[in-house]
């Protein structure tokens, strides 16, 4: 391989370091790593714009994944999201305006047999209900996020 | 260690390990698996060597937290060796009665046994699990008895056994002459002859070779991959040392999601241990051959689950597939001869060599060979992944592995292959479970999702799920794929929602047609087949939407209404109190009333309607139509 298209390959991992690092793209690190790997700035946001995994806004003070898989949403999934992006007042996607809650999607977490599941700051909660969303919410502005079960 | 190491001092090291292992130690395994995970068997774990600690049994007592075990309804799982007693949703609470019953009187804790729902009995022993008892788990089965952080669990299990046999009595053509006869077929979908495309890439002359694993199981509902990753990384490793050695690669990399945090952790040490003992690197055991591994981690795109756009991703692009031919095996990585495969089909390769491929082919149908892992998933009673013989009936696999439909509901459909598999009916419950029957069925057998659908899972809403999925995912690339699959979602919303046309039917297959043909990869070339099926063997459920604007399986919000039934209800206020929107009125032993037009219909109140009132219920078409007359008449009147 030449020397150029090992610059290139290191792109996406620069991105996964950054977007730890900050928990999103910020501008300058684009020039930075456009700088060190000698490549376009707009080459660069076609690739992070084109992953999931990587966002130019920062996100909220606590995120909240929805499962969206198959087994998932024959469980219901749809059903979860509406009362999530109903209390919270925003879509999928979306953060709230005090930046508290980050409100994201997921394709599938293989962990279809808890399905259908909200994963609150990283906390696994299983066989959702409509009526436990509020719960999760408040015990999430509490600071009390502990696994539900 | 690194230094001299060699086919014999692997030996001797199998050896230390299975001496030191000789005495029959009582060891407790605590499943690893994610979904285990999610229920919580680390604090399991801890809480079994606190005990241990406690009641002072450290040497005669191991614990070790393993692979996944694959029954994931039952999570945590715990299996205590040499024995298999099976104990399964382990809490924490239970933790010091195991330990001084089973443990210390050799007496069996009854309440986290398995029942079987359909006798009442109690299963003792992992084997006899009716969940296990139909599988033949030869990919799979030693994840349970492998903690996946140590490289010695490998080893003392024959690990990298066949790799020294390759390495030092065989050359590049046996191997892979071994790997055809086995006549193992590539397992990411395709289902490809593996010897053949590992002997296209062995005869291309290039100075650089690069093989791939493909980990980037993107299949919603689909993840054995990722169970092998987590639980068993070496057999992954050890079956692409294997194919490099074969093919004369002197780079691999392993593309896995980023999605999978846990698989991302154990195959990376993984590949350090490797690398470690010399199992990696230069003059690998002590022979002539090096190679070396790469984890690359994915960035969250379906599309780059497909060779050429995975490809694109590891050189830093957009995960943009391309026209093939060239195929990778001619020009893949930067240009260079690239073999890729699927997790589970490396996983296949040590296997094969250790038993021979006479062994292998034994399993199986005549064009489908060995095994496949499957994730059992959706309306069934034993969620998990089950590793079964090919050509096994469908219907073993839902009743007899699956233990049947939840709830005790009817069955209507399983959903192979991913987004760009179908759906297969009750009637087909009989169809082996092969490459060939499954493409005839108009599904194919992908990576090995298998979603079970009842009678309340609605079959439109499915295939409009699949489509929106693909829409989402498709990179844009062909126009047939980009603009085809939103105006497939498009028609399929409207129909949900009750506006379809009678002529929306042709309009869909006619596009389907037209966005199967005119993609370039196979995202676009397969997205259709979701609604394809569903209009094959479904129909009638379209119709109704459109015609009759009723959704059967009562799903589409819009065609559905919750009602009360006034009869039933004994005015307990908490349906009443639960509503998000204060939609229902009434008062303490007073019937309940849902307003209608307030109504946003998240069920809530069909939740918490206590089931032995099971007062609140759905209606969709005359029904439906009926009630609404009725209260709006009501409230004239009022």
């Amino acid at each position: 391989m030449s020397e150029s298209n090992k610059d290139q390959r290191e792109l996406i991992h620069m991105l996964h370091d950054t977007q730890e690092k900050f928990g999103y793209i910020p501008a300058h690190s684009i020039s930075q790593i456009s700088r060190e790997l000698k490549i376009s700035e707009s080459e660069i946001f076609g690739v992070l714009t084109f992953y999931k995994a990587f966002a130019l806004k920062p996100r909220g003070k606590h995120l909240i994944t929805i499962c969206m898989g198959t087994a998932c949403h024959v469980r219901g999934a749809p059903m979860i999201i509406d009362e999530f992006e109903r209390k919270l007042g925003i879509e999928a996607g979306e953060t709230t305006e005090d930046n508290l809650f980050t409100l994201e999607t997921v394709n599938c977490v293989g962990a279809c047999a808890l399905g259908p599941i909200a994963i609150a700051d990283g906390d696994y909660h299983g066989q959702m209900k409509t009526r436990e969303v509020d719960e999760i919410i408040k015990k999430l502005k509490e600071g009390k996020n502990k696994d539900i079960e | 260690m690194m230094d001299e190491f060699s086919a014999a001092k692997l030996d001797e090291i199998r050896a230390k390990i299975s001496e030191s292992r000789k005495v029959q130690k009582t060891c407790i395994t605590v499943c690893g698996g994610t979904g285990c995970h999610a229920y919580g068997c680390l604090k399991v774990a801890e809480a079994f060597k606190d005990e241990i600690k406690k009641q002072n049994l450290q040497d005669s007592v191991d614990v070790r937290i393993t692979g996944c075990h694959g029954f994931c309804e039952r999570g945590p799982i715990t299996v205590i060796q040499p024995e298999g007693i099976f104990y399964q949703r382990i809490q924490l609470k239970d933790i010091k009665e195991v330990i001084s019953e089973t443990i210390i009187n050799k007496k069996i804790v009854n309440r986290l046994l398995y029942t079987e729902p359909r006798t009442k009995e109690k299963i003792v022993y992992e084997e006899e699990v009716p969940f296990y008892k139909k599988q033949k788990r030869i990919i799979f089965g030693n994840n349970g008895f492998i903690d996946p952080t140590d490289i010695n669990d490998y080893i003392a299990l024959d690990g990298y056994k066949a790799l020294v046999k390759v390495l030092f009595d065989m050359t590049s053509e046996e191997v892979i002459a071994d790997i055809e006869a086995s006549g193992l077929r590539g397992r990411g979908g395709g289902g490809f002859p593996t010897g053949k495309k590992w002997e296209v890439c062995r005869e291309v002359n290039s100075d650089v070779k690069y093989i791939i694993c493909n980990a980037d199981e993107g299949d919603p509902g689909a993840y054995m991959d990722r169970s092998l990753l987590e639980g068993n990384p070496h057999s992954i490793i050890e079956g692409m040392i294997i194919g490099a050695y074969a093919i004369g690669a002197s780079l691999g990399f392993i593309y896995v999601r980023m999605e999978y945090p846990l698989a991302v952790k154990n195959v990376t040490m993984a590949v350090e241990q490797a690398k470690r003992l010399g199992l990696l690197g230069e003059s690998i055991l002590g022979s002539e051959f090096k190679f070396d591994i790469h984890i690359f981690r994915g960035a969250g795109a379906f599309v780059s689950g497909e060779e050429t756009s995975l490809m694109a991703s590891i050189e830093g692009r957009r995960a943009f597939p391309r026209q093939r031919p060239p195929y990778p095996a001619q020009e893949g990585l930067w240009g260079k001869p690239t073999n890729i495969n699927n997790v589970e089909t490396w996983a296949n390769v040590p296997l094969i060599i250790n038993k021979g491929a006479e062994w292998y082919s034994e399993i199986g149908t005549k064009n489908s060979k060995g095994t496949k892992i499957f994730s059992l998933v959706g309306k069934i009673n034993n969620t998990g992944l089950v590793e079964v013989p090919m050509g096994i009936k469908l219907r073993e696999i839902i009743y007899d592995i699956g233990g049947g439909i939840k709830d005790n509901k009817k069955f209507k459909a399983v959903q192979t292959g991913g987004p760009s598999g179908g759906c297969i009916p009750a009637d087909q419950l009989d169809l082996s479970i092969d490459f060939e029957s499954l493409t005839k069925a108009g599904s194919m057998m992908g990576s090995g999702g298998m979603i079970v659908m009842d009678e309340d899972t609605c079959m439109v809403d499915v295939a409009r799920y699949f489509l929106n999925f693909t829409q989402e995912e498709s990179c844009g690339k062909c126009v047939p794929c980009r603009i085809g699959t939103s105006q497939l979602v498009e028609i399929l919303t409207r129909i949900t929602k009750g506006k379809g046309d009678e002529k929306d039917l042709e309009k869909l297959i006619d596009l389907s047609r037209s966005v199967k043909d005119g993609s370039l990869c196979g995202l676009g070339q397969t997205a259709p087949n979701p609604v394809l099926t569903t209009i094959r063997y479904f129909r009638d459920e379209y119709e109704a939407h459109i015609k009759e604007k009723s959704c059967p399986a009562l799903v589409c919000k819009d065609l559905i209404i919750y009602h009360i039934e006034p009869e039933k209800c004994v005015g307990c206020l908490l349906c009443l109190k639960n509503c998000p929107v204060d939609a229902i009125s009434g008062e303490r032993k007073k019937v309940h009333v849902i307003d209608q037009e307030l109504c946003i219909k998240c069920g809530a109140c069909l939740d918490v309607c206590p089931p032995k009132v099971s007062a609140v219920s759905k209606y969709t078409g005359k029904k439906r139509d009926r009630i609404l007359k009725k209260a709006s008449g009501q409230r004239v009147k009022k």
